[in-house]
């Protein structure tokens, strides 16, 4: 179990142009410190590739592999044979995308990764849908939620798909190890960063990050809706290990109503 | 050591005499015969490499982007749709300049569905900023994978380069090869250490953003690069042949260009037949000869120029077609040629389509064609050949 007071003050991403209250790059910033130096990351263009390597910008203080949207996880399988020729022994690599790299375009890279036992870990920051590009939908966008794709009108009700099972599909893999998470649970999700840099192969973990802009809301609520997604039953914290998946028990659930009613994406659902 | 082996075989064999340390590979015909050869070294132990199987050609580039970036020698190969799908690769590999070699056994793009060869998938790759050399011959095919990885590496030209060999007619027909030793490939060319690699210790960005003010100086840099390119690839074939006696020219290669009143353009395995035309029609006191042009991206335009201010006529034989144009090449030897005070008269025909063979009577038929249009004074209409495309 991860002590948050353990954990070192150094920061490994720094110096970011991310919104206020940007959970995503709070996801990436906690995993670091777990993390520590001796990683190289592999990012894709997305939200948090704009906001940390315009050149001459590096956010970042570990090495950054930046690649195309679809192959962020092939890229790290070549950053990991790389390693290995290089007799650099000890360094993770940690792929990192948002949902749309992870879930849709760049989805047959991580299944390809995964399913070849390649040593990495995968970091999906969850915001629901492509922030980068104006909050159009991705497969991980909740049912009802109004983008930019799925709007809301006299005929438009918001996404009408619920969101694909992500979790599903990678256990369906047979990883060794694979996680949601949420911002709103450090603890929760750094001790799962730690499990995952333990593991020898693949391990996945998708952790729900909050975004002001792509939600509607005010940025100082990123960690209460982080923690509101798990109170309300949206976003199960589970765990797939040893082919055993287990989920963490709410004991007091709050109403839904508690979690959809601060975000204007929601705001056309009946009260 | 002397080896029967065709145009892959010797690609294959190439990589390995090169030392390539991570090979990413996806299947496709033509091609496919090239990775199996270097998993089967690699599984018989007399290659030493991480073989990555991929999921699709993209990855594949993706994967060696990854790898190289590393500070390790990469190698892939693909044909065709393949070749289409890494597109969105190729210019983040060359834009990052990463130096790596791909080999490219040339063929049709469909539809219609196609396994035999043309140029139009690499030629429609042209601006992705990839060195591109085409072969004509199994033994050329070895040595520029050979020449690729140091051009590709050469500190002032950091680009990945494309080595292009027709389908089947070279990716499968056999020739005596000669392979050389590994104590002499490993002087020509010494092991790959970047001045920039993945290190935890000096954490660098690979692949960033650029805003407008910048975007444009780092393509400066790129097409500086290449241009540079044109000399550092004269200058690895003479070292080459200083170690083994074996020369391809260059950039272009010549045949009786100096004298000759209609000199034949082609890329790749055509020279091959294109040669005994030239002998035949040679004998028979015509004025012809051959330019084989063996990079076609860098362009060669002053080495064109050389070769090519005596002809009348230049014929500019392409396996390919810009859709509502012409052949490329065509187009790229006119311009080539524009602003000379005297204009040799540019005919473009187009032929070997999806595999259609080109004979020697379609390229004498070229020949005459164009002799004829020097004894007449006027251009030499462009035209397809060897097709039912005759308009
Ligand atoms: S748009 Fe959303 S994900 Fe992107 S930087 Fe802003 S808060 Fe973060």
């Amino acid at each position: 179990m991860v002590k948050i007071k353990e954990l070192p003050d150094v920061e490994l991403v720094q110096g970011s142009y991310a919104c206020a209250g940007c959970g995503g790059i709070l996801a990436v910033r906690m995993a670091l410190k777990v993390l520590g130096p001796e990683t190289v990351i592999v990012t894709t263009p997305s939200c948090l590739l704009g906001v940390t390597t315009f050149y001459p910008q590096l956010a970042f203080k570990v090495p950054c592999v930046n690649v195309t949207f679809p192959s962020t996880a092939a890229a790290v399988s070549g950053v990991v044979a790389g390693l290995k020729c290089r007799g650099k022994k000890g360094v993770r690599v940690v792929g990192l995308a948002g949902d749309g790299g992870t879930v849709d375009i760049g989805l047959q890279a991580l299944s390809g990764a995964i399913e070849r036992g390649d040593n990495f870990i995968f970091i999906c920051y969850d915001n629901e849908a492509y922030m980068n590009t104006g909050v159009q939908r991705s497969g991980a966008t909740p049912l009802g939620a109004r983008t930019t794709t799925t709007p809301v009108g006299s005929v438009g009700r918001g996404e009408e798909r619920p969101k694909k099972d992500m979790l599903g599909i990678v256990a369906a893999h047979n990883i060794p190890y694979a996680a949601t998470a949420s911002i709103g649970y450090p603890q929760d999700y750094l001790t799962k960063v730690q499990k995952a840099m333990q593991v020898e192969g693949p391990a996945y973990i998708q952790v729900l990050s909050p975004c002001p802009p792509g939600w509607g809301y005010p940025s100082e609520l990123t960690v209460k809706l982080a923690r509101l997604a798990v109170q309300t039953g949206q976003w199960p914290l589970a765990e797939y290990e040893n082919g055993r998946l287990t989920v963490k028990e709410i004991a007091h659930r709050r109403p839904l109503r508690d979690y959809l009613a601060p975000q204007a994406r929601f705001a056309h659902l009946p009260g | 050591m002397r080896a029967y082996l065709n145009g892959n075989e010797a690609v294959a064999a190439a990589v390995r005499l090169a030392r390539a340390e991570v090979v990413a590979a996806y299947p496709i015909t033509p091609q496919s015969t090239i990775v199996e050869k270097i998993a089967e070294y690699i599984a018989d132990g007399s290659m030493e490499a991480d073989y990555i199987r991929v999921e699709s050609e993209h990855a594949a580039l993706a994967a060696c982007y990854g790898s190289a970036v590393t500070g390790t020698r990469v190698f892939t190969a693909t044909s065709s749709q393949g070749l289409a799908y890494m597109f969105e690769m190729l210019p983040y590999v060359s834009g990052c300049r990463v130096p790596m070699v791909m080999a490219v056994a040339n063929r049709g793009l469909a539809a219609p569905w196609t396994i035999w060869a043309d140029h139009q998938d690499a030629i429609a790759c042209r601006d992705t900023g990839w060195i591109q050399l085409y072969v004509e011959t199994a033994q050329e095919a070895l040595d520029t994978c050979l020449q690729a990885y140091k051009i590709a590496a050469h500190p002032e030209v950091l680009t990945p380069v494309m080595v292009c060999l027709d389908g089947y007619v070279l990716s499968h027909t056999e020739e005596i090869v000669d392979v050389p030793d590994q104590e002499a490939v490993d002087r020509f060319l010494p092991p790959y250490r970047p001045e920039y690699s993945v290190d935890t210790q000096r954490p660098y960005v690979f692949g960033v953003g650029a805003g407008p003010d910048l975007y444009p100086a780092f393509k400066y840099y790129q097409q500086q690069a290449m241009l540079r390119a044109k000399e550092v690839i004269k200058e690895v074939d003479r070292e080459f042949q200083a170690h083994f006696q074996r020369s391809y020219g260059g950039l272009v290669d010549p045949y009786y260009c100096h004298d000759a009143a209609v000199v034949l353009v082609v890329m790749g395995a055509t020279a091959g037949t294109a040669r005994e035309v030239v002998d035949y029609l040679r004998r028979q006191g015509e004025a012809v000869g051959l330019l084989r042009l063996r990079s076609f991206r860098p362009f060669p335009v002053e080495d064109l120029r050389a070769a090519l201010t005596r002809a009348r006529v230049v014929a500019v034989l392409d396996r390919d077609c810009s859709f509502g144009y012409e052949g490329v090449l065509a187009t790229e030897i006119k311009a080539a040629l524009a602003g000379l005070p005297v204009q040799p008269q540019v005919a473009g025909f187009i032929g070997g389509l999806g595999g259609r063979d080109i004979s020697q009577e379609d390229l004498a038929g070229i020949f005459r064609h164009c002799l004829e249009a020097v004894r007449r004074q006027d251009r030499g209409e462009k035209q397809v050949i060897n097709g039912d495309w005759q308009k």
